[in-house]
C-alpha cells in the first residue's frame, strides 16, 4: 500500500508540477472566456446593415415593418428590381395585393444573399401583420389587438416539478446547460486524460524502466497508481477551474456599480420585489437578479456530487482500458491509433447520445444509455440536470451508478491481466486478438 | 556454505516455447556466478522468476534458507535488467529517491545513501539534472547506483557493462568485486565470456531452456580440456607426430601438443628430454569458456530458435 501511495505521488507531482498544465489550468479559462466574448462581439460589430426597397401595395404593412440595427426599410416609389442596386439599396421586397383567403408569395431579391435569421425575422413580421389585418377587417379594435399583443409579451412560462408536498421552480433550458456541459466536460476529460495514461503507460515501456519498477512492485500496483494518481490530477484540474469561476465571477460582481449591487441584494432579500419606497430596480440589476435566481434553482450539491462520481467512475472504467492498450504497444504510435478505436467508439457514441438525452431525458435509449457504464458518466449526468428524482428516480441513479463501480472494476481486472503480460513483452504486433488471449489465460 | 539461493526443477512454459525446462542450481553465498547463454536460452525468464517478476509454473525457489516469497523478498533482491531506463523527465536525485523507495527505503535513508553512492561515483553535481542529459554510459552508471542502493544479499546484473567505456566499466567491475567481499552474491548474466571469466566464480550455462553446464570456472576448464600442451624452446625445433603426442600447431618456438590418450604430460617431457630439446616453458593449455561455449551451443539452431507449440 506504501509503495502505490509512492507511485500516485510520482505520477501527481510529475505531472502538477509541469508547466503545461499551470498553463492549461489557468489558461483555459481565460481562453473560454475571452472565446465566448469575442465570438458574441464579432457576431454583434460583423453584421452587415441592409437597406431595404418595400414595394407594398397593401399601405398597412409600413407600420409593420420597424428599423433596427441591422435592417432599415425604405418605401419609395421609383424603385424596381432593375435599379434598386444604383440606388443604394441592398435588398428589394416586393409584396403582392393580399386578397382574402388567396395565398400569395413575397419575393426579396438581393445583393447579397440574406442570411436564414434576418430572412425569418422580416417574413414574421410581415406574417404578424397581415394577420392584424385580418382581425381588424373582422372588426377587432386597434386598442384591443395592442393590449392583447402587450398581455402575450409580459406573460412567461414558469415550470415547478411538483416533489411531495413542495414543489420547486424548475427550468428547462438551465437543465439543457448543465446537462450538456457536464457531458461534454466528462467527454473532453475521458479523452485527455484516459491519453495521458496511455501515454504514460507506453512512456515506461519504450524507455525500459517498466521492468526496473516491476522488480520492486507488482504490476497491478504501478498501473493502479498511474490511474490513480492521473486522475487526481484531473480532479485538482476541476477544482482550480471551479474555484478560478467562482472567484472570477464574484470579482466581476464587485466591480458592478455600488446601486445596482445594492439593489440586486434587495432583490435576492425580497423575492425579485422592489420595496420600500425604493426606486424601481434598474434593467441590469434586473437581468442579473434573474440569472443568479435561474442558477439557484437547479440542485447544485447533487449535481456537484454526482459530476464528481461520475468523471471518477468513467474515468476509471475508460483509463484502465487506456492503460491496457499502452500497455501492448511497442514503438509504433501508429499500433496505438488503431487500437484505441475500439475504446473511442463508444465514448463518441454516447456522447452523440448526451446530445439527444439533453432535449428528452426520459426516452428508452436515454435510461438504457444511462445505464451501461460505456455511456451512463455522460448521459447520466445529462438527465440529471433536469432533477431527482423527477426526471431519474433513485433507483435508476443506483442501478447506474452501482452498475459503474462493477464496470470499472471488471476493466481494471481485466486490464491488469493485459498489463501484466503486455508491459514486458517487446517484439511483437499488438492486437486485440492477443490481448484478448492474455486477458483471459489462466494465470 | 549454506546456499543463498536453490533453484529446483523450475519450468516455465509459454503457449508456443518452454522458456525454462527443469533448470536447477544453487548459488553460494558471496560468491560471483554467471549465467551464461545463446539469446533467447531462457536466461531472461530464469531471471525474471528470481526476481519475482514471473512465477514458475511448478519448482521451487529457495532463497536464503526460505521459500522466496516475491512481496516480501524484494528488498533482499537489486535487478538491473538487461532492459533498462529511466524515467527521461525525472531529476536524477529525486529518481534515485524514488526507485531507493519503492525498494522499502525510508527517505531519509535513501537520500543518506544517495549521497553516499554519489559522491563515490563523482555523481554529486547530477542531483538536478534530468535523464535525458545524460549519455548511455552515465545513465548505465546510475542505474547500477540504483540497483545496488538498497544493500541487497542478492545482486542480479543482466549485462552491466554494456555501452560503457573502460573506465567506467572497471569502475563498476571493482564494485562488484567490492561487494562481494562484503558478502553480496552477484548473479551475472552476460554473452561476453572474457568478462566472465575475469569475474565469475561459478557458472551455469543455458540453451534452449536447459541447464547444460554448470561448475567453478577451473572445473568447467578441466572438465573441456583437451590435452593440449604448449612447448616453447630456446630455439626453433619442429616435432612430429609419435605414439605420445600428435602436434597442433607449430610456430618458431613454440609447439602445441595434443597428448594421446594412455600417456601422461610427464610422458612427452621424458620424451622431449631424450631427444635433446632444450625447454624452457612447458604448460598446459585450456580453452577458453569462449571456446566451451562455442563448441556447446553451436549446431543447436539455439540462436534460430524455433517457435513450435507445445503438445
Amino acid at each position: 500500500m506504501n509503495k502505490i501511495w509512492l507511485i500516485i505521488q510520482r505520477e501527481y507531482t510529475s505531472r502538477v508540477r509541469n508547466k503545461r498544465f499551470l498553463l492549461v489550468t489557468f489558461l483555459m479559462p481565460v481562453l473560454l472566456v475571452s472565446l465566448i466574448a469575442g465570438s458574441a462581439y464579432l457576431s454583434a460589430s460583423g453584421m452587415e446593415h441592409r437597406k431595404i426597397a418595400v414595394l407594398d401595395p397593401n399601405g398597412f404593412i409600413k407600420t409593420a415593418l420597424k428599423n433596427t440595427d441591422q435592417i432599415s426599410f425604405e418605401f419609395p416609389n421609383n424603385v424596381d428590381t432593375l435599379n434598386y442596386k444604383e440606388l443604394g439599396y441592398t435588398d428589394i421586397l416586393i409584396i403582392p395585393k393580399f386578397e382574402q383567403n388567396k395565398k400569395a408569395d413575397y419575393i426579396l431579391r438581393s445583393k447579397k444573399s440574406m442570411g436564414l435569421m434576418l430572412q425569418n425575422s422580416i417574413s414574421n413580421k410581415i406574417n404578424s401583420a397581415i394577420e392584424d389585418q385580418m382581425l381588424q377587417e373582422a372588426g377587432i379594435q386597434q386598442a384591443v389587438l395592442d393590449s392583447i399583443h402587450q398581455a402575450s409579451q409580459v406573460a412567461e412560462l414558469k415550470a415547478y416539478e411538483d416533489k411531495g408536498k413542495t414543489s420547486k421552480e424548475s427550468n428547462a433550458s438551465l437543465a439543457m446547460g448543465i446537462g450538456y456541459a457536464s457531458g461534454f466536460l466528462i467527454y473532453l476529460t475521458m479523452f485527455i486524460y484516459g491519453a495521458m495514461v496511455m501515454r504514460g503507460v507506453m512512456e515506461e515501456k519504450t524507455n525500459r524502466i517498466a521492468e526496473v519498477i516491476i522488480s520492486s512492485v507488482k504490476p497491478f500496483e504501478l498501473m493502479m497508481g498511474k490511474i490513480i494518481g492521473i486522475g487526481a490530477v484531473g480532479l485538482t484540474q476541476f477544482i482550480l477551474w471551479i474555484s478560478l469561476i467562482i472567484s472570477l465571477t464574484s470579482v466581476a460582481m464587485g466591480m458592478l456599480p455600488a446601486d445596482v449591487q445594492h439593489q440586486v441584494t434587495t432583490l435576492q432579500q425580497h423575492n425579485g420585489q422592489m420595496v420600500g419606497g425604493m426606486s424601481q430596480a434598474s434593467e441590469s440589476a434586473m437581468r442579473i437578479y434573474n440569472l443568479q435566481h435561474t442558477i439557484q434553482t437547479a440542485n447544485w450539491p447533487l449535481i456537484i456530487s454526482c459530476f464528481i462520481f461520475y468523471f471518477l467512475g468513467g474515468y476509471l472504467f475508460y483509463s484502465a482500458l487506456f492503460a491496457a492498450v499502452g500497455s501492448v504497444v511497442n514503438e509504433d504510435p501508429q499500433d496505438a491509433q488503431s487500437l484505441m478505436f475500439p475504446i473511442t467508439m463508444p465514448l463518441i457514441f454516447s456522447y452523440i447520445i448526451t446530445n439527444m438525452v439533453t432535449q428528452n431525458p426520459n426516452t428508452p435509449i436515454a435510461f438504457w444509455a444511462s445505464i451501461i457504464p460505456f455511456s451512463s458518466p455522460m448521459v447520466m449526468m445529462a438527465r440529471i440536470a433536469y432533477g431527482v428524482p423527477s426526471a431519474v428516480s433513485y433507483w435508476e441513479l443506483a442501478l447506474s451508478m452501482g452498475i459503474l463501480i462493477a464496470g470499472f472494476i471488471f476493466t481494471t481486472w481485466l486490464s491488469g491481466k493485459i498489463y501484466r503480460t503486455g508491459i514486458l513483452m517487446y517484439g511483437k504486433k499488438p492486437t486485440w486478438k492477443l490481448m484478448f488471449k492474455w486477458a483471459f489465460k489462466k494465470s | 556454505m549454506e546456499p543463498i539461493l536453490q533453484l529446483a526443477n523450475l519450468k516455465k512454459y509459454y503457449s508456443d516455447q518452454k522458456a525454462v525446462d527443469d533448470i536447477s542450481f544453487q548459488i553460494q553465498e558471496g560468491s560471483i556466478f554467471g549465467l551464461l547463454g545463446p539469446n533467447g536460452a531462457g536466461k531472461t525468464t530464469l531471471l525474471r522468476m528470481i526476481t519475482g517478476i514471473f512465477y514458475p509454473d511448478s519448482g521451487v525457489i529457495t532463497l536464503d534458507g526460505a521459500p522466496f516469497d516475491p512481496l516480501n523478498d524484494i528488498q533482499k533482491i537489486g535487478y538491473m535488467p538487461e532492459e533498462r531506463g529511466l524515467y527521461k523527465k525525472m531529476k536524477i536525485g529525486e529518481q534515485a529517491l524514488y526507485l531507493a523507495q519503492l525498494k522499502g527505503l525510508s527517505k531519509s535513508e535513501a537520500t543518506e545513501k544517495i549521497k553516499y553512492w554519489f559522491r563515490k561515483f563523482e555523481m554529486e553535481t547530477w542531483w538536478d539534472k534530468k535523464v535525458e542529459d545524460l549519455s548511455k554510459g552515465m545513465s548505465q552508471k546510475l542505474q547500477f547506483v540504483t540497483t545496488i542502493l538498497h544493500e541487497p544479499k542478492l545482486i542480479i546484473l543482466d549485462e552491466p557493462f554494456s555501452g560503457l567505456d573502460p573506465v567506467n566499466a572497471n569502475l563498476i567491475k571493482d564494485e562488484i568485486f567490492n561487494l562481494a567481499k562484503k558478502g553480496a552474491t552477484i548473479i551475472f548474466s552476460t554473452h561476453r565470456m572474457e568478462q566472465v571469466e575475469e569475474i565469475c566464480d561459478h557458472i551455469v550455462l543455458v540453451n534452449l531452456g536447459k541447464k547444460i553446464l554448470d561448475g567453478t570456472v577451473t572445473e568447467v576448464k578441466q572438465q573441456f580440456k583437451e590435452n593440449i600442451f604448449s612447448i616453447q624452446t630456446t630455439e626453433a625445433i619442429s616435432l612430429e607426430n609419435n605414439a605420445i603426442f600428435e602436434v597442433v600447431k607449430t610456430e618458431q618456438y613454440k609447439n602445441l601438443v595434443k597428448i594421446n590418450d594412455g600417456y601422461t604430460s610427464n610422458d612427452v617431457l621424458n620424451d622431449l628430454l631424450k631427444k635433446q630439446v632444450q625447454i624452457i616453458g612447458y604448460n598446459e593449455v585450456l580453452p577458453s569458456l569462449n571456446d566451451i561455449f562455442i563448441q556447446l551451443v553451436e549446431g543447436t539452431h539455439s540462436s534460430a530458435r524455433a517457435f513450435k507449440p507445445i503438445q
